[in-house]
């Protein structure tokens, strides 16, 4: 099946048998492999993307389901060589060790911040309550997320 | 992992849908959110030959109050449930239930309408909806019908769906005054599924005695559980400590639960009792407005 989706803002084409799950075609397809194969059972959250703004397993999706769609993944934070705020975050704090579950949580956050810009400690932990890491214990996930919200809040850096 | 090879379909109708259904009968399933469907087509625990994606019809979403229910489209996210102001102040029950069933990504895909129609006796919703009466309403080739929900769960797995019918909206009789309800939900860990978990729902009389009561149970048998003589044991009565305890010991009677790596059968029903008496206590107090 013929489908066509737009990923960072970049138009894509691909002939996809309906079987082929979303996360698959980004990464196999699309070579856009930032995002992350964990359980491959809906529960670590690592392969998360966001398919019209909202975060999703994209190993839970069909690609076709996709068509016509809007996607990011975690090759579109970055803008003009510059980390997002949230990359950043994850940088100054130590947010991640293995690094294998951090796009995931960067696109859970990115969502999740555009809708709560000033979210409260419990706020953050609820929303990443679906993202499994297996090194940090989330402390300093908890405080990149923090560290993002503040420079969004003072316009961006 | 890779699910078995199928076709896909995206009808643009109710029409065309159910008239695909009617063709391809059993060998066809209805995809909503996905997020059980999906995960089960990996396992290879489910292998239709065809899939029939409602996603792109029109009109089959959103929350809103008429003609004396609260009317859920199917295709409504458990998000979106979520973050309706509706649901947070006047179904505190259905408000408790969408925050608890697996976890936020999850959430955002995976709709009402599926999470019933999945029949899944571990899934959350079914026991909410028993206790607040709701119907159920079906659309097939023959046109719609309303089914209400004590009887729309047939087995493990099973509804009272035929093939060509297509679950559109779940009605629930919209909240009135004195009336309150909670979820509880005990889980190993967010995503997980319960060891058990108990819906009530109260309406009050002037008097403060026990107008309706309904009572769900998650998890705890082969499909999900409307603890029926509990109910009609504090019916009536004043909810006070001796008729919730009564209540809730004979939910735990009602359970049917089986061993398993969440917990003994034992175990199992005394948490039915520990969480009935929890959440009908909660209810109460919402209905009296002190919570």
């Amino acid at each position: 099946m013929r489908i066509q989706l737009s990923v960072n803002g970049e138009k894509h084409e691909a002939d996809v048998e309906p079987r082929l799950l979303l996360v698959h075609l980004l990464r196999e397809n699309l070579r856009l492999t930032g995002t992350h194969i964990g359980c491959d059972t809906t529960h670590c959250g690592a392969c998360t993307v966001l398919l019209e703004g909202r975060a999703v397993k994209s190993c839970t999706v069909f690609a076709v389901q996709a068509n016509g769609k809007q996607l990011m993944t975690v090759e579109g934070l970055e803008q003009n060589g510059n980390l997002h705020p949230l990359q950043a975050g994850f940088m100054a704090e130590h947010g991640l060790q293995c690094g294998y579950c951090t796009p995931g949580m960067l696109m859970t956050s990115f969502a999740f911040l555009q809708k709560n810009p000033k979210p409260s400690e419990d706020d953050i932990r609820w929303a990443i309550s679906g993202n499994l890491c297996r090194c940090t214990g989330y402390v300093n996930i908890v405080k990149a997320v923090q560290h993002a919200a503040a420079a969004l809040a003072q316009g961006g850096k | 992992m890779i699910p078995a090879a199928f076709e896909y379909h995206t009808p643009g109708s109710i029409k065309e849908a159910t008239a695909l259904l009617s063709r391809l009968g059993d060998d066809a399933k209805v995809l909503s959110g996905g997020q059980s469907l999906i995960p089960l087509m990996k396992l290879r625990l489910s292998s239709p030959r065809h899939v029939v994606d409602i996603n792109g019809i029109e009109g089959l979403d959103g929350v809103r109050e008429a003609d004396g229910f609260l009317r859920i489209g199917a295709l409504t996210r458990e998000s979106d449930l979520e973050a309706s102001d509706l649901v947070r102040t006047r179904y505190p029950l259905l408000y408790d239930t969408c925050k608890v069933i697996a976890d936020p990504l999850v959430r955002n895909l995976a709709t009402v309408g599926g999470n019933l129609a999945h029949a899944d006796p571990a899934n959350d919703h079914p026991a909410t909806m028993l206790a607040l009466g709701a119907e159920v309403i079906a659309v097939g080739t023959k046109g719609e019908r309303k089914i209400p929900i004590g009887s729309f769960f047939t087995g493990p797995f099973a509804t009272a769906l035929s093939p060509d019918e297509i679950l559109v909206e779940i009605r629930i009789p919209a909240s009135t005054a004195r009336s309150g309800g909670a979820y509880v939900k005990l889980e190993r860990k967010v995503g997980d599924f319960a060891t058990a978990a108990v819906a009530a729902h109260v309406v009050l009389s002037a008097g403060g005695t026990c107008d309706q009561v309904g009572i769900g149970l998650t998890n705890v048998g082969l499909t999900p559980i409307k603890a029926t003589q509990a109910e009609a044991a504090l019916k009536g009565k004043r909810p006070d400590a001796a008729a919730i305890k009564q209540a809730s010991e004979l939910a735990a009677a009602a359970a049917q639960p089986s061993d398993d790596l969440r917990g003994s059968a034992e175990y199992k029903k005394d948490l039915v009792r520990v969480l009935t008496a929890r959440a009908l206590r909660r209810a109460v107090e919402r209905a009296e407005g002190r919570k």
